[in-house]
């Protein structure tokens, strides 16, 4: 269960350029990288984010380059989970891989309902958003697909050995069941 | 099975792979560079801190580092980056290093081909996103981050979503004066920087056959600004020739099956096409050059793994030849045997009697970090892959993105020019 205020940037294709600017690629201090993130939309960013908030973004988020540095910076400054109608490829793969943040899907409309400053709760278990502003109303989110959400639950890559005899096994188990 | 999806079959060991399976696929190659290198030794120190033992990696001899992005050194975090790279490539027996100031060296994608370091039916991954690039010699090239290519370099395997393939049939005769860059930005422009994430674009038809490996590498280059996954084409007797002119390597190219399925076909006429340029802030936000006649520009690029190979510099001196630039113009070939080329045909003669700077191979410029960077307010146009805000320089410069022809031709009269217009005065 994660916990957290909204920050909202509806704007599309929000770019890695834009989320830590190419001059900051030689900085591997994840620390240092924070100071700087979404510095090409909003320098003030790091000041209002707290530990453990969420961001919620228009689609395509994170399209350009493949650089870490951008789940990084966004994870150092406190923010715990995205929600977009769609991500880019290789920062939806960055985020869960390096076990940064959780890129989560939702429909346009639930982005537009969300609001600046919303406080959410977002349950992995039950893949649903709770807004806790207004009245606890409820969002649905696209569930994680079975590997990857093994590697959400492992928290990174780091953690995760891929085992093809238990995928083999798991894919018997399930035809068994149709 | 489309291309895309037999080369991931193969190197999962699955008979048949449908798009959205999520696989574990061999890895053959792997590429990284001085800003994904030094982000996987971060990797690694953070992982030995966990207690893994980190002594060696799943196969030193399919993996080699480039210094490109921030070479020639751009200042002392950069040098540090470098030399921390190389001490690390040695400690792990990794011997493919192209440096800087060391014979062959440049920008990673063009290396990948260059140097013939991927072949048919491979999977390759680089820890860059225009890794795409390289799926024009008929493999699955995609770009990864640097705890993806850490994993890789310990396991030899990685996951890919298998994604659906979008076929782009290009059909006709390539107009004069029009390029691969001008194609591949009509066709984000139609579908959009996010029309093709997650899937495959493919390119076949009339134009593909006729077009030369490095203008079939432009096309796959900018797949990853429609936000696909990998670009890719069938391997054909011009991928052999261009290979066989520069590896010994036995190779066995996979094609795809004649009833296989596309999520999308889209059919292109060629012959309709005019040079196109993608305006500002956007890959995606195209216009025909006739249209923007009279934007005024401060300077001219002419660089990067999309637009810096031999033939965008044959093609760009071939306008530039016995006339002077009007406005600031960098040409950088995009890697060191690039440069011994144009040298020995006489085009950095050209460029530099032109008036232009000729500098040495880097990305520098390109992602907006060192060797030129644009200030407040300046508008530049270049051959280039991304103008999102900030990409080039300062956040309120403006980058125009264009074919190597456009770039010359505008760099003759200082505003956006029609090369068609320039090219008989």
């Amino acid at each position: 269960m994660l916990k957290g205020k909204a920050h909202k940037y509806e704007r599309a294709n929000i770019d890695t350029d834009v989320i830590i600017p190419g001059p900051y690629l030689k900085i591997h201090d994840h620390k240092e990288l924070a100071k700087h993130a979404m510095e090409g939309l909003d320098p003030k960013f790091p000041e209002k984010v707290s530990e453990g908030d969420i961001l919620v973004c228009g689609s395509n988020f994170g399209c350009g380059s493949s650089r870490e540095h951008a789940p990084i910076a966004l994870s150092q400054a406190g923010i715990r989970a995205i929600l977009a109608p769609s991500f880019a490829r290789i920062f939806y793969r960055n985020a869960i891989d390096g076990g940064y943040l959780l890129p989560i899907e939702i429909e346009e409309s639930t982005m537009k309902r969300i609001t600046d400053k919303d406080e959410l709760e977002i349950d992995l278990a039950e893949n649903k958003i709770v807004n806790l502003t207004r009245n606890n109303e409820s969002y649905s989110m696209k569930p994680f697909p079975e590997i990857i959400a093994k590697i959400v639950r492992a928290g990174g890559l780091i953690n995760f050995k891929y085992d093809r005899e238990e995928e083999e096994e798991e894919k018997r188990s399930t035809r068994g069941d149709i | 099975m489309t291309l895309t999806e037999k080369i991931l079959a193969h190197a999962s060991t699955n008979e048949k792979v449908s798009p959205g399976d999520v696989v574990f696929a061999k890895v053959d190659k792997l590429m990284m560079h001085d800003v994904s290198g030094p982000g996987v030794i971060k990797v690694f120190s953070e992982w030995e801190k966990k207690g893994m033992k980190l002594e060696h990696i799943w196969d030193p001899t399919r993996v080699w580092i480039t210094e490109d992005h921030f070479v020639p050194a751009a200042d002392r975090i950069s040098a540090d980056n470098i030399n921390a790279l190389s001490n690390w490539a040695e400690k792990f027996g990794i011997k493919k290093h192209f440096k800087y100031g060391l014979g062959q060296y440049g920008i990673c994608h063009t290396l990948s081909h260059e140097e013939a370091l991927v072949l048919p039916g491979e999977v390759y991954v680089g820890g860059d996103s225009h890794t795409n690039t390289t799926g024009a010699m008929g493999a699955f090239a995609a770009g990864l981050g640097h705890t993806d290519i850490a994993y890789i370099l310990i396991n030899g395997i990685i996951w890919f979503r298998v994604p659906e393939t979008m076929l782009f049939r290009l059909i006709g005769e390539k107009p004069d004066y029009v390029m691969a860059k001008d194609i591949i930005l009509r066709i984000i422009g139609d579908i959009g920087t996010d029309g093709a994430n997650y899937k495959a674009m493919q390119f076949s038809g009339d134009v593909v056959k006729e077009l030369s490996m490095e203008e079939r590498l432009t096309l796959t280059n900018m797949t990853t600004e429609a936000g696909a996954k990998n670009g890719i084409i069938e391997p054909d007797a011009i991928t052999e020739q261009y290979l066989s002119e520069r590896t010994t390597a036995n190779y066995l190219p996979i094609l795809g099956d004649d009833d296989a399925e596309f999520s999308e076909i889209y059919d292109y006429e060629i012959n309709k096409l005019e040079p196109i340029v993608a305006k500002p802030f956007s890959p995606g936000n195209i216009s025909a050059v006739r249209d923007l006649q009279s934007v005024e520009l401060d300077k001219a690029y002419i660089g990067s793994c999309t637009g810096a190979k031999l033939e965008d510099l044959r093609l760009a001196a071939n306008l530039l030849k016995g006339k002077k630039v009007k406005i600031r113009t960098e040409v950088l070939p995009a890697a060191q045997s690039i440069y011994i080329k144009a040298l020995k045909e006489g085009l950095i003669n050209v460029f530099t009697e032109a008036g232009a700077v000729v500098g040495p191979p880097t990305c520098g410029a390109c992602c907006g970090a060192h060797m030129g960077v644009l200030g407040k307010n300046e508008i530049c146009i270049s051959t280039t892959n991304r103008n999102f805000p900030g990409r080039m320089g300062h956040v309120e410069s403006q980058t125009y993105l264009a074919s190597p022809i456009v770039v010359a031709a505008s760099a003759i009269t200082g505003k956006i020019t029609d090369p068609r217009d320039v090219a008989n005065c």
